[in-house]
């Protein structure tokens, strides 16, 4: 089977030249490559490493390059539990992250705290940090992560080039008192 | 493996009477294991009494932890021993009431002792005195309770969106 190619923006095409707005330009390239940094706790983070291998093949959605540098990814995977602990490293590793960025909060932990209802575990990283997508599952299969990612993708291409400087995304971060 | 001794535990408790006296509260075997209740005073002399006589050398403090009656308004600690030379474990348990949680520190007995009473610390509020260091070490820091005494609610209390109904409360 032939690769499938990015889907082409609307636009203006003729012959030897293709016109579209910028925004659509950067929306095609920034979602056909993102770096994702994984933020593996627990086993959410093993399904993560089956959905990186052969079989699923993440690589497929242009996320091929891992980042273990926050200062060089645009997606922050955060996958399993995080303990209370743990959430000031969480969200210093998001303020590291150079803007655009995005997060997705893989799996019951990571959303709510699943099934840790407990004074020690973080209930849900949305308390400290903002999130874009959230994966259900307790742990999430490989495909429901790839959705996961698709839905991302879907906001990636689809964002305004001015929406990181927008009042409301400024009320967004001031919420979370993230500079 | 763990082996079950009957003239060893006796050894102990002969020595124990002999030399602590009116300070050992109880002694009874409890699942198979020799168990000794002291008076919370003598308990790092004992302890190190147990470490260095040479019939009995119990030179591994395998685990500590706390306990908490809150019928009785007692915090307590348990001392699991080992002894590599015979092969034989018991353990000593000290109390203390609610109000004065003090205990002596066994980190002059067994340094690795450090790390047990600070966890102990952090989840029960015994105070450990002689501890060189004596702070949390796995909840986070600026945690007021200590979520192992029974009166401390282990959910999160945070959270505003559970029914109790649906829990059956």
């Amino acid at each position: 089977m032939a690769p499938t190619l990015a889907e082409t923006p609307e636009g203006i095409s003729g012959q030897g030249f293709f016109a579209t707005s910028m925004e659509k330009a950067v929306g095609l390239a920034r979602k056909n490559s993102l770096w994702p940094l994984p933020f593996a706790t627990s086993c959410c983070g093993i399904e993560f490493m089956a959905t990186m291998g052969a079989h699923y093949d993440l690589a497929r959605f242009g996320s091929e390059r891992l980042s273990f540098s926050p200062r060089q990814s645009d997606l922050l995977m955060v996958m399993g539990t995080v303990a209370k602990k743990m959430g000031p490293v969480l969200r210093e590793v998001y303020i590291q992250m150079a803007e655009p960025k995005w997060v997705i909060a893989v799996g019951a932990c990571a959303s709510s705290g699943g099934i840790f209802d407990t004074y020690s575990v973080l209930q849900g990283i949305d308390r400290i940090i903002p999130v874009d997508v959230y994966v259900p599952g307790c742990p999430p299969r490989p495909e429901q992560i790839i959705d996961g990612i698709i839905k991302i993708q879907e906001l990636v291409g689809n964002e305004s080039l001015r929406r990181r400087n927008s009042k409301e995304y400024q009320e967004l971060m001031d919420q979370y008192n993230i500079e | 493996m763990f082996q079950i001794i009957p003239e060893r535990n006796e050894l102990v408790v002969t020595k124990l009477i002999e030399n602590f006296g009116t300070s050992i509260d109880q002694h009874e075997i409890l699942a198979d294991m020799l168990c000794v209740t002291v008076k919370k005073e003598v308990v790092a002399e004992l302890l190190l009494f147990l470490r260095d006589d040479q019939e009995l050398q119990y030179n591994f403090l395998t685990t500590l932890c706390g306990m908490h009656y809150p019928e009785k308004e007692q915090l307590g600690v348990v001392y699991h021993l080992h002894s590599f030379v015979h092969n034989h474990r018991i353990r000593i348990k000290t109390t203390t009431h609610l109000t004065n949680p003090n205990v002596p520190s066994a980190t002059k007995v067994w340094p690795s002792a450090n790390w047990m009473e600070r966890e102990t610390f952090d989840f029960f509020g015994i105070i450990f005195e002689g501890h060189p260091n004596l702070k949390r070490i796995l909840n986070v820091e600026d945690m007021v309770d200590f979520p192992l005494r029974k009166e401390f609610p282990l959910e999160d209390q945070t959270r505003e969106d559970k029914d109790d109904s649906l829990f059956g409360r």
